[in-house]
């Protein structure tokens, strides 16, 4: 009997002192936390996929507490009604303008890219990189074999006549197609440009040209086109600065092998139905 | 008395590794060596949490066995791990930020660690005196860390980017993997007689 009430004793007694410090150290230690924080942690899914570029909902949160001018539309998951919930809280505009989607920075189709051999292994592109870069010519191109389409949770990516393309209504920005390309393909720009430069080669010209008649073969025409010092050639590739494109589309008229694209242009595309719908609904 | 502690610390990283020999801690010994960055947060974490839990149970079972209640061991470690865990948590996330937001995301999932809990039991099981403990407790912590290591090399160079038939994907290449590792460690289990 004795030794079951000193085994009581001593567990409580163990627990309560334990308990103690506890409390007395969540008191001292505690950390100031912002009132906006658990309001606006509560409105994130929580499921944290680290679409938004943090680490988890809570670095999102807090992220948000201490500069809401990151803005509250990074959440892919939650999407426009967690955003519009977000800003509530903060008490700021949802800013819906700066949505940003995935560009496929290659615009090598089965036509104009060739290729070194007949690939039949395993279907995914970083299988084929594995296998001497890759079965294209062009070892910076789309390989086509869809790894982008398989990471994409949204189903806004897919492989169209060899050559990712991006549903750009669907795509949320969350980047999973741009981290799965084992060539680095897909780039995340606002989406507001939509003249893009459609290739990823840092061949030289006459090297790139030879690999795939849509490449970009750096002969600088389009520097000479842009009247806002927006686009330049580096390493043998042109790149459009998105701050200084206002989208005149200049360039995409001067480039001798279409590796530059409008995408208002290209809703006459009969290939690519999935990607013409997009732009045509936004510039209506 | 410096021998021995050496002997110890080879002991535990070598001989008596933990996930590989014991078999003790493979929950996250699997499941967080997926990549080398999280196998060395956990690692680190593991390693603190096994000293500071063994600095705490050691004085606390000389209590227990002054009262001859010795037989709560379990119940009692559980009890002083979770609240210590809980307490440094606390205190880093005050005073360390940037060590917390390291090891943050790995402090709750060891307060029940089979691995913490072993190696303070063992501790007392070994009649170790508190340094014995002490640096017993840390190469417990220095052994899971080495296996992490080696686990997560093996995993991201091997195991994600090899072709491996399809049936053998996933969860069966990592238990097969890591028996392999275990067997291989048990070449080091004649070091010391």
């Amino acid at each position: 009997m004795n030794l079951i009430v000193i085994a009581i004793v001593v567990v409580v007694l163990i627990g309560f002192v334990g308990a103690c410090i506890l409390s007395f150290a969540s008191k001292i230690f505690a950390v100031p936390v912002d009132e906006k924080f658990p309001l606006l942690r509560a409105e994130l899914p929580g499921a944290n996929c680290g679409g938004c570029g943090f680490a988890g909902c809570d670095d999102y949160a807090n992220a948000l507490v201490e500069d809401p001018s990151i803005g509250c539309s990074k959440c892919p998951v939650g999407g426009p009604a967690v955003a519009a919930k977000l800003a509530e809280v903060l008490g700021v505009e949802a800013g819906s303008a700066d949505k940003q989607v995935a560009v496929v920075q290659c615009n090598g189709t089965k036509e104009a890219a060739k290729t070194l051999m007949i690939y039949n292994d395993i279907k995914t592109c970083s299988a084929a990189k594995q296998l001497f870069g890759g079965m294209n010519a062009c070892p910076f191109g789309c390989m086509g074999l869809g790894d982008c389409e398989a990471a994409c949770e949204f189903d806004a990516i897919h492989v169209c006549d060899g050559v990712a393309v991006v549903n750009r209504d669907e795509c949320v920005a969350c980047g999973a197609c741009a981290t799965a390309c084992p060539n680095n393909i897909i780039r995340i720009s606002p989406a507001k440009n939509i003249v893009v430069v459609q290739c990823n080669s840092k061949a030289k010209g006459a090297e790139a040209r030879k690999a795939c008649t849509n490449a970009c073969i750096g002969c600088k025409k389009c520097e000479g086109a842009c009247k806002f010092d927006a686009i330049h050639v580096e390493d043998n590739l042109a790149f459009i600065d998105p701050e200084k494109c206002k989208n005149c589309g200049l360039c995409a008229k001067e480039c001798p092998t279409g590796a530059i694209n409008n995408m208002r242009v290209k809703k006459a595309a009969p290939a690519k139905p999935a990607e013409t719908a997009a732009p045509e609904q936004v510039e209506a | 008395m410096l021998t021995s502690l050496i002997v110890i610390m080879i002991s535990m990283v070598l001989v008596n590794n933990y996930p590989l020999a014991q078999f003790l801690g493979i929950c996250p010994f699997l499941g967080v060596s997926n990549s080398l960055d999280s196998a060395k947060g956990m690692g680190i974490a593991v390693t603190f949490v096994m000293v500071l839990a063994t600095a705490a149970t050691w004085p606390i079972m000389q209590l227990l066995y002054k009262f001859d209640i010795g037989y709560l061991q379990t119940i009692v470690f559980i009890l002083i791990i979770a609240a210590l865990v809980q307490f440094v948590e606390m205190f880093m996330k005050k005073s360390m930020p940037a060590l917390y937001k390291s090891l943050g995301v790995f402090l709750p999932l060891i307060t029940t660690n089979c691995a913490v809990l072993g190696v303070c039991i063992l501790n007392i099981t070994n009649n170790y005196n508190y340094i014995e403990a002490l640096v017993n407790s840390f190469g417990a912590g220095l052994g899971f860390w080495f296996a992490m290591m080696i686990m997560a090399g093996v995993r991201t160079k091997l195991v994600d980017q090899s072709r491996i038939p399809e049936s053998f994907r996933g969860v069966p290449i990592i238990l097969i993997t890591a028996a392999i590792l275990s067997l291989s460690f048990m070449g080091f289990s004649g070091m010391f007689s």
